[in-house]
């Protein structure tokens, strides 16, 4: 994997510039300063005050910041991967080599996602601030670290599909943001809504329908607050036979595979003939 | 080495190559002249496995570049008419890239590398920025590139194009010394006299055909049928000039005090007939001579994009 050749020319380009360090720099500031923001507002009024219930809360806000964040910036990382190159006119040389389609997007996304890796374990300290005052288990920050990998994943692989159907990086971030959007709020909006037409009024306990099910399954925001111990979702019972983790961990890698796939697919020569390139 | 047949390829309602045909010898430098969207720059990428065509068949090296891509890239240097290189790369780093790209062992590259600056002229600039160099050092370090993974064929789409005269120069005397080393060298280009001085063979397309191809004298010669004619004489040439001027097959392309320029397109016969009756008219003769044209004036002829054209 690391002989890749547009991994090694990434890896250096993205490190050796001043702009690696400042954004590390600026997303630690944004992070931290909303986290001990918090911090300082549930404690400022009473000092020397303990409850253990609060170290919950400000794991359970550093984690959705930390969630939002990573929605924010690995779509930013990836969706120029592409098309930049066809901006830069630096595309059609990279193709007449013997690299395959599939070595330039593994480059080009393990490179982005090896730098949202970087920026996660850099908000580590923060963490450490939290473990002093307790409230949750060493499984759930291991889960919680899984669940953004693969997130970073899915989201990663979004932002290189759109570089790669998109001609301009503008377009192609704006149309990441938008799905992004989507898979963060729009799974949990049409669950609601399937929801609420198909609920039969009455006594009894609703029966949850299947699409509800799944869609609460597949939206980040309910997986990441189930895995943190919350009772994040719509009703009970459950119809599925993996658990609700499990059906978003094969959900992200199935949808990167398949995006990652069409993206070198669209590398290709004969993409331009057989699908559709939009043009703007 | 280069071989196309009846190329055709489509963008919607326009058609860029209308059944493209050329042949390119092994070890030979060919140019490709034509105006802006005849269709050059679609026949290379073509060529260059980049696009597939929607008719006809191109082989590079022997291979198909629709069926064996792969195959056709690893013989193969491309150099497109517009291309950007990588910002926070050496120049060194930039070629070892791409001899990585091209899978050539980490052991050698730095003597290969080496060698690939000397030849194009950049072996002071191993540890510079590409983003800093000059245009013409990218075009050189472009090259550079083509030749990382010591290709027999290199497809060269206006290499000196945007370069001041003192870097075209350069760029053709590297281009001749890749002919000298036996590379199929295929070049596109607007510069014609400096084509006409590095290619063995050339062929002008229009509306994405080849309207004629051959040696650079052939495609002179071919793309009139009529010869430039210079004649001196002793007496004043008004008079003659008249009489020539309704003679057929000749058109006037100038005249002066003892002198007149005139196209002809007769035989070579009908050429020695003409100079028997000038001078059965009582005029002597001291001149009578055909002017070689160039290619430009050819490349005029056969577009018509000038008053070169003979009718």
């Amino acid at each position: 994997m690391f002989s890749n050749p547009v991994l090694q020319k990434e890896m250096r380009q993205r490190f050796r510039t001043f702009r690696t360090p400042l954004a590390i720099s600026l997303y630690l500031l944004i992070i931290g300063g909303l986290y001990l923001g918090y911090l300082y507002l549930r404690w400022h009024d009473m000092p020397g005050y303990y409850q253990p219930g609060r170290g919950r809360d400000l794991f359970l806000t550093l984690s959705m910041v930390q969630l939002i964040m990573l929605a924010f910036v690995t779509p930013g990382l990836t969706s120029g991967a592409i098309s930049a190159e066809r901006e830069r006119q630096t595309l059609n040389v990279l193709l007449v080599t013997k690299l395959t389609p599939m070595e330039i997007v593994a480059g080009k996304m393990i490179s982005s996602c090896s730098f949202m890796l970087l920026l996660l374990l850099s908000t580590l300290p923060l963490y450490s601030i939290i473990i002093i005052y307790g409230g949750f288990s060493p499984g759930q920050m291991m889960g919680g670290l899984g669940f953004y990998l693969i997130t970073v994943l899915l989201f990663g692989s979004v932002g290189m599909a759109c570089s790669a159907f998109f001609q301009k990086t503008g377009s192609s971030t704006v149309a990441a943001y938008g799905i992004v959007c989507t898979i963060m709020a729009g799974t949990a909006l049409l669950a609601g809504f399937i929801y609420e037409v198909g609920r039969v009024p009455g006594p009894g306990p609703d029966r949850i329908p299947l699409a509800v099910q799944l869609l609460l399954d597949l939206n980040p925001v309910l997986v990441m607050l189930r895995i943190l111990g919350e009772n994040a979702g719509i009703g009970q019972g459950r119809d599925l036979a993996l658990p609700y983790w499990g059906i978003y961990t094969v959900f992200c890698l199935l949808a990167s595979a398949a995006l990652l796939a069409w993206s070198a697919a669209r590398l290709r020569p004969s993409a331009t003939r057989a699908g559709i390139t939009w043009r703007q | 080495m280069i071989s196309a047949k009846g190329l055709i390829k489509r963008f919607g309602q326009t058609v860029a190559l209308d059944g493209l045909s050329l042949e390119v010898e092994g070890g030979s430098v060919f140019g490709l002249i034509g105006p802006n969207g005849a269709g050059k720059t679609t026949a290379l990428s073509i060529l260059a496995t980049l696009q597939p065509p929607d008719g006809g068949a191109a082989l590079v090296g022997g291979r198909d570049v629709a069926g064996d891509t792969a195959g056709v890239r690893g013989l193969m240097g491309y150099m497109p008419d517009f291309f950007g290189v990588y910002d926070g790369l050496t120049v060194y780093e930039y070629l070892d890239f791409f001899a990585g790209a091209y899978r050539l062992p980490g052991a050698g590259r730095g003597r290969l590398i080496g060698e690939l600056l000397e030849l194009v002229n950049l072996g002071g600039k191993k540890d510079s920025y590409v983003d800093l160099l000059s245009r013409g050092m990218k075009q050189r370090l472009a090259l550079a590139r083509c030749l990382v993974h010591d290709p027999g064929v290199l497809i060269l789409d206006e290499p000196a194009s945007g370069l001041d005269p003192g870097a075209r120069a350069e760029m053709k005397e590297i281009v001749r010394q890749l002919g000298r080393m036996g590379k199929t060298v295929l070049i596109s280009s607007h510069i014609l006299p400096e084509l006409a001085e590095i290619c063995h063979r050339v062929a002008i397309m229009e509306n994405g055909r080849v309207t004629v191809s051959g040696t650079v004298d052939e495609v002179t010669a071919a793309s009139s049928g009529a010869r430039l004619i210079f004649i001196e004489i002793l007496e004043d040439a008004g008079g003659l000039a008249g009489i020539l001027g309704q003679r057929r097959g000749v058109c006037l392309a100038g005249s002066g005090g003892r002198w007149i320029k005139l196209f002809f397109s007769g035989s070579k016969e009908e050429q020695g007939m003409l100079l028997r009756d000038i001078m059965a008219g009582g005029y002597t003769v001291t001149q009578f001579h055909e002017v070689r044209r160039n290619l430009e004036e050819a490349y005029m002829a056969v577009t018509g994009e000038g008053d070169g054209r003979v009718q």
